[in-house]
Parts: structure tokens; sequence; C-alpha cells
């Protein structure tokens, strides 16, 4: 499509357009403006590169980066990319090394992502080799900015960012803080999946409170969500990061309207074993659930007691890979390492909640790729936008696109 | 243990057959859709774990899936029969490369391949996993049940999601 094709629908925020979806110049924009532009993308725990010469394998955006701490302890964000032919030299997802040196013909870089040696650089007895000219310091993967909060590692291709504080703004640092309470993280486990399905419905899914009692029956069902609940979508003021926040009732009472909409509700049914849903009380926080989206690539996963960081991953228009990190504190016991484990089971691609959420953003990929000029109704709630306490509200989707379509002038 | 074993005890052949015949049972169950027959293949107490290759070697206790009892099987059979929502599926499970690696106390442990294809409707069929079973069996009058199932996959990346147990 010609640049004048994507023209916005009449009705504004009411509507988005499939292009938004399903166009790779859209995507191309969004790597150069969103992923690569000014945000703080998240990166990695620093509980998963403790020690001097731990790195870890991530990405920004589509962009393959290692995060590495050097000997002084300093973290260190930089393109997994060979200055010389472009090869991305690190191919363990984790590990412990002095330096890296890329496989094909051994340019080697330190820990904080200089080029300190290239082969033959001299040639062979004075023959062949780099000119006089060839500088180490002029070549290397492009380093990135990189600032830290309570153990979250994030990084920047932009220069100059605004703290992450700022960034986030009051209110979603606030139950960022919540989770990130100080405590040291102990390091769970992986998960990593695909989906076939743009990457901003991920965020939108986070920030649609009005699918979760219908999507998700097994929350209804069991009595961990229930219209009705005390609940919050809250946005930022840029309207690009967000908090979908329930506190979950000490009983189920569904009434008979609320029960009758909601067609998945099945009284009947009781858990054998109702250990996954006990919730111990261990945050500083009004909230028994938040899940928070922070923009452009970070999922802070706090249900009751099972907690998670998720990275998303763009692979074009169409597809996502999503790298999950579960932990959970130094400190727990066993029993409560065990309950985080087992309440493990409500997320992630297998999840009762998670395989459903992927599932369902399969289904609107595979019904719009095909499509021509068709858009999404966006009109629950009106046209209010930004922070709400209903459940039954599009107010944070709306939020995200206007943000969306300023950075993307569209 | 490493090199080529030697042939094993008549006995030994007998168990491995028999653990054969518990897979064949297992994946049946699976492959024909009788999820609620699944937790029956487990004893009171066991522990059922789905979980990368990358977490098992390093120590790192996440299960994709992870239950502890019986009960918390049959939970997951409930759900996947009356309240999640997915794409209609066909599964297929093979086993192959039976390992029975010792006995102690009455607790067999015995080690397999697994493959499960994926079959959506309007898809092509997919290797969905590549693992293998870690499991250990005890006895339970005629019949062997499991006591502990680590399934650890190969298949770092998942292909969207894993709805059927493995």
């Amino acid at each position: 499509m010609a640049q004048e094709d994507f023209r916005w629908p009449a009705e504004g925020l009411a509507r988005i357009p499939d292009w938004v979806y399903t166009s790779a110049a859209i995507y191309e924009r969004e790597v150069e403006r969103i992923f690569h532009g000014r945000t703080w993308n998240y990166v990695a725990l620093e509980a998963e590169v403790p020690r001097p010469g731990d790195f870890r394998r991530s990405f920004v955006g589509p962009t393959p980066v290692v995060v590495a701490r050097g000997a002084d302890g300093a973290i260190a964000v930089f393109e997994n990319r060979c200055a010389h032919r472009g090869s991305e030299f690190c191919q363990d997802n984790r590990g412990n090394a002095r330096e890296f040196v890329c496989p094909y013909h051994q340019w080697t870089y330190d820990l904080a992502g200089r080029l300190v040696g290239v082969p033959f650089r001299r040639g062979v007895k004075g023959e062949g080799g780099m000119p006089a000219s060839f500088r180490l310091e002029e070549h290397g993967p492009r380093r990135l900015a990189v600032t830290t909060r309570r153990g979250v590692v994030f990084a920047s291709f932009a220069q100059g960012m605004e703290p992450l504080e700022e960034y986030l703004g009051p209110d979603i640092l606030a139950d960022f803080d919540a989770t990130f309470d100080g405590r040291a993280l102990k390091i769970l486990g992986y998960y990593r999946n695909t989906v076939p399905a743009n990457w901003k419905m991920y965020h939108e899914n986070l920030k649609d409170p009005y699918h979760a009692t219908l999507l998700h029956s097994y929350l209804v069902t069991f009595g961990l969500l229930v219209a009705g609940n005390k609940s919050a979508m809250i946005v930022d003021g840029n309207g690009r990061h967000g908090t979908m926040a329930s506190a979950r009732p000490d009983k189920v009472d569904v009434d008979a309207e609320a029960r009758r909409e909601m067609r998945a509700f099945h009284e009947s049914l009781k858990l054998a074993d109702p250990r996954i849903l006990d919730y111990v009380r261990e945050f500083r926080s009004p909230w028994s659930v938040t899940m928070q989206t922070i923009w452009p690539n970070m999922v802070v996963q706090r249900e009751l007691n099972t907690l998670g960081t998720r990275q998303i991953v763009p692979k074009g228009p169409g597809e996502f890979l999503m790298i999950w990190t579960m932990f959970g504190y130094e400190g727990d016991s066993d029993e409560m390492t065990r309950h985080r484990l087992r309440q493990g089971n409500l997320m992630g691609p297998a999840g009762f909640l998670g395989l459903e959420d992927n599932e369902a953003m399969k289904f609107v990929q595979d019904g719009i790729r095909a499509a021509r000029g068709g858009n999404a109704v966006v009109e629950l709630g009106g046209d209010e936008e930004g922070t709400s306490e209903k459940l039954i509200t599009e107010a944070a989707i709306r939020s995200l696109y206007r943000h969306w379509r300023e950075v993307m002038e569209l | 243990m490493s090199g080529p074993a030697p042939a094993p005890p008549a006995a030994e052949l007998l168990l491995r057959l028999e653990i054969e015949a518990f897979h064949g049972a297992y994946c049946a169950a699976l492959d024909e859709g009788r999820i609620a027959d699944w937790p029956r293949f487990f004893t009171l107490d066991a522990l059922y774990r789905i979980t990368a290759r990358e977490n098992e070697e390093a120590g790192l206790p996440v299960g994709l899936v992870y239950c502890e009892g019986r009960a918390m099987l049959e939970d997951r059979a409930l759900a996947l029969a009356k309240t999640e929502m997915f794409a209609p599926r066909y599964l297929r499970h093979y086993v192959s490369n039976v390992r029975v690696l010792g006995s102690d106390a009455g607790v067999i442990s015995a080690a397999a391949n697994y493959l499960v294809l994926q079959t959506l409707v309007d898809r092509p069929t997919t290797i969905h996993q590549a693992g293998r079973y870690h499991d250990r069996f005890v006895r339970d009058g005629g019949h062997l049940l499991l006591r502990e199932r680590h399934c650890v996959y190969d298949t770092l990346v998942i292909d969207n999601a894993l709805v059927l147990p493995v």
C-alpha cells in the first residue's frame, strides 16, 4: 500500500483499521519509530545475570541483542551482530563468558560489546590484513542505553531517554513496584512460544477487561473473576502503558443478570484441588491481580502468587515470539515455590488463561489476514479514554491508538 | 551408563513390554480425546510436569503444566472438557526408545522418547513437540501407574499453545 492508502477511518478511535495488523510497511515503521525509537524496552531480569560474565540473549523489537554483566558489575546491552559480516555471534540463550568470539572469523568482543580483536589484522608475513586506517573503536555492534529498576533491565536505541520512572508515570510505577518490591528475585524457569498474530494484539488483549469474563470461563466458573468485582484498567498519561487490576472477592456471588450474559458460567463445576486459586497476601497492593503492559514489549504478570515477565519479540506484522520468565523471591519457602508452580497452570502457552488468549489472537489474525478494508469496532464505553474502573470498556485501547497514531504520524 | 548394553534378561524384556503397553493405552486415551480417562494413569499422589529442556538442564523447576496429585490432573481434564476455548484439533502421540532404567523398592524408573503430531483442521500436520518422558511407575494391583512423569521437550518454542496433555 502506498502511504496515502493508510487513511484512518472517519469514526476516529472507535475503529481500528486492519492494516495496522497486516501491513509490512506499517510494521517497518513501527520497528523504526517504536522499538528503535524513544522507548525503554525490557531485555532481562538482573537475577538472570547475577555474576560478572553472565549473559542472556535477548531482543529489542525484532533485533537480537546480548545482555551481559561486566567485570565491574555493570550491565551492558549491545546488538548481537558481528561488526564484520553481521552474524549473530552469541548463540546460547544464557551462559557465562569472558568475551564473545564470533565463530565465523573470530572477531572478538568484550562484555560491554566493544570490538577488541580481529585475527590477522596485520595479514600474514606483511601481506593482506586490514588497511592501516582500520580502528577497532570505530567498529562494533550498536550499544544501547541501559537502565534498571528493582532488578528489571531495560534498554533503548535512543540516547537521552527520560528516566524509566518518568517513562512509566506514577500510576504504572506504583503497581510495577508492588511486584518488584525490593525482594531479590529467584528465577523459576522459562516458556517460549510464537503467536501467529500482530504483536499489538497482545497489548490490546491486556487493555481489554471485557474479554476476561467472557473468553476465560475458567475464571468465572471457579470464581476468580466475576463482573462486578472491584477492578480497574489503569492507563498512564501517554496512553501507552496499562495495568489491568482486580481484587478477588471473598465469596462468589454472581447475580442472575450477569450470569445470563456470561454463557460460560457453570455453577455446578468445582475444582477437586482448589489450591490453584489460593492467594497468599504478600504484596503492598489493594489488587490481587495486576497485569501490566509496559510499552512496547513487556508484560508484568502478577496473577495472585504466580509471577512472571513476558517479552514480546515481533517477527513481522503477523507473528511474534513470547518469552516468559517465571519467578519467585529468594527466601520463598519450598511450599511457597510449589504454590507458585501450581498456580502457574493458569498462565503460559498451556495455561488455562494463557492458551485461550493465544488461540483468540490467532483467530483474529486469521480473520483479518485475507480481508481488505475491514475495521475493528472499539466502542465499548463510548468515547472515554484513559483510566477506568469499569470492566466493560475499551477506553485503554483507544488511548493506546491515540498514542500510536501520534508516534506513527498516521 | 554408556555404550551398547548387554542382552537384557527375560524379566526386563517383559517389563519393557508392559511399559510399552502402558504407553499405548495412555496415548490412545489422549489421541481419542478421552481426556477424562487421562488422570487414571496416575497414582493419587502423582507429580506430572511438562517443561522445556532448557529448564530441566538448568535445574529450574517451572512447569508449562505442573500438577501435584491426581486431583489437579482431574481439574485440568475438567477444564479442558468444560471451560477451555481452543480450535479443534487432532493429536497423535508416538512413544519409542523405551528404556527401563532401574527398580528400587517397588518404584520402576523408565524413560522414553515422545513425539506429538498436531493437526488443526485448516492446516497441515505439524510436529508439535519432540521430547522425552522421565517416568516413575509403581504397581497397583495388576496395573502400572505413574507416580511421576516429567515430559521434557526439546521444542523450546511452542507453536502458539499446548492445549492437550503430552
